[in-house]
């Protein structure tokens, strides 16, 4: 499985600030090794950020976003010690789950 | 017992309660089934054809939908973007960087009190509009803003 990402998720005010990290190299597929070859596309492709088993956030991703994502969202009705879990697959099948709770 | 010995005995344990919970069905990560990938969309070399992939053919300008990034920036291959839409009931929020080799960069569909809003990174190849498409009530509307790019982002 990929490197785990860092999800911060901290109460302000009356919404739940959702900040998550994801380590993946975002290849476009257009970029060229040191030999001339095409390095092949391997990008996240899609995300979900679920608070209490409950889908917020449903994302599809393309390889224009860069190297190691950063997201942000905001979810209002969230509170402190709600669980947040956010998981992406990419263009390989690979994928990741990782959580963390609201503070 | 020494201090070593309890340490990993308890990140053991700690590993066992996830694990515990993960089959008890408690934490279902594949659970919740992502939208299937668009990608006629995300294929699109031009901006027209990802709008229409993205049913936004038509969409009316908007000063309620809020494109904040850089005037210049200094990488192309971490440009800070965030995007708000306080149009009521907007449910999905889609960015696109006119210029790039593939315009759309990435779709997001909120539901169950997530806020219209979402900060992103994303690699611009050159100078560009970024363009914010909003969907309120099965309507679209957008608002776009020109990052200058000094350093193209795509690494080639």
């Amino acid at each position: 499985m990929a490197d785990p990402m860092k999800i911060r998720a901290q109460m302000k005010g009356d919404a739940a600030e959702i900040r998550v990290l994801m380590s993946h190299p975002m290849e476009t597929g257009q970029r060229k090794d040191g030999a001339g070859k095409i390095i092949p596309a391997h990008f996240i492709q899609s995300l979900i950020v679920a608070v209490n088993g409950k889908t917020v956030v449903d994302g599809q991703i393309g390889t224009s976003v860069s190297r190691n994502p950063v997201f942000g969202f905001k979810v209002k009705g969230a509170k402190a010690g709600d669980k947040v879990v956010v998981s992406w697959v990419d263009n390989t099948g690979d994928k990741r789950s990782d959580e963390t709770a609201i503070s | 017992m020494d201090m070593l010995r309890r340490t990993i005995l308890k990140g053991a344990s700690a590993g066992g309660v996830l694990t515990v919970a993960l089959a008890a069905g408690m934490l279902k990560p594949g659970q919740v089934l992502a939208a299937e990938w668009n990608k006629s969309a995300f294929d699109a070399k031009d901006l027209d054809g990802a709008l229409k992939a993205i049913g936004a053919g038509v969409a009316a300008e908007s000063k309620d939908i809020v494109v904040k990034a850089p005037d210049i920036a200094e990488n192309g291959a971490v440009v800070p973007i965030d995007v708000a839409s306080n149009i009521p009931n907007t449910s999905e929020l889609s960015i696109l960087v006119v210029k790039n080799p593939f315009p759309l960069s990435t779709t997001f569909h909120f539901s169950n009190g997530a806020v219209p809003e979402a900060a992103v990174r994303l690699k611009l190849a050159q100078t560009s509009v970024v363009k914010v498409i909003a969907k309120a009530d099965g309507k679209f509307y957008t608002a776009q803003k020109e990052v200058k790019v000094t350093v193209g982002g795509c690494g080639g």
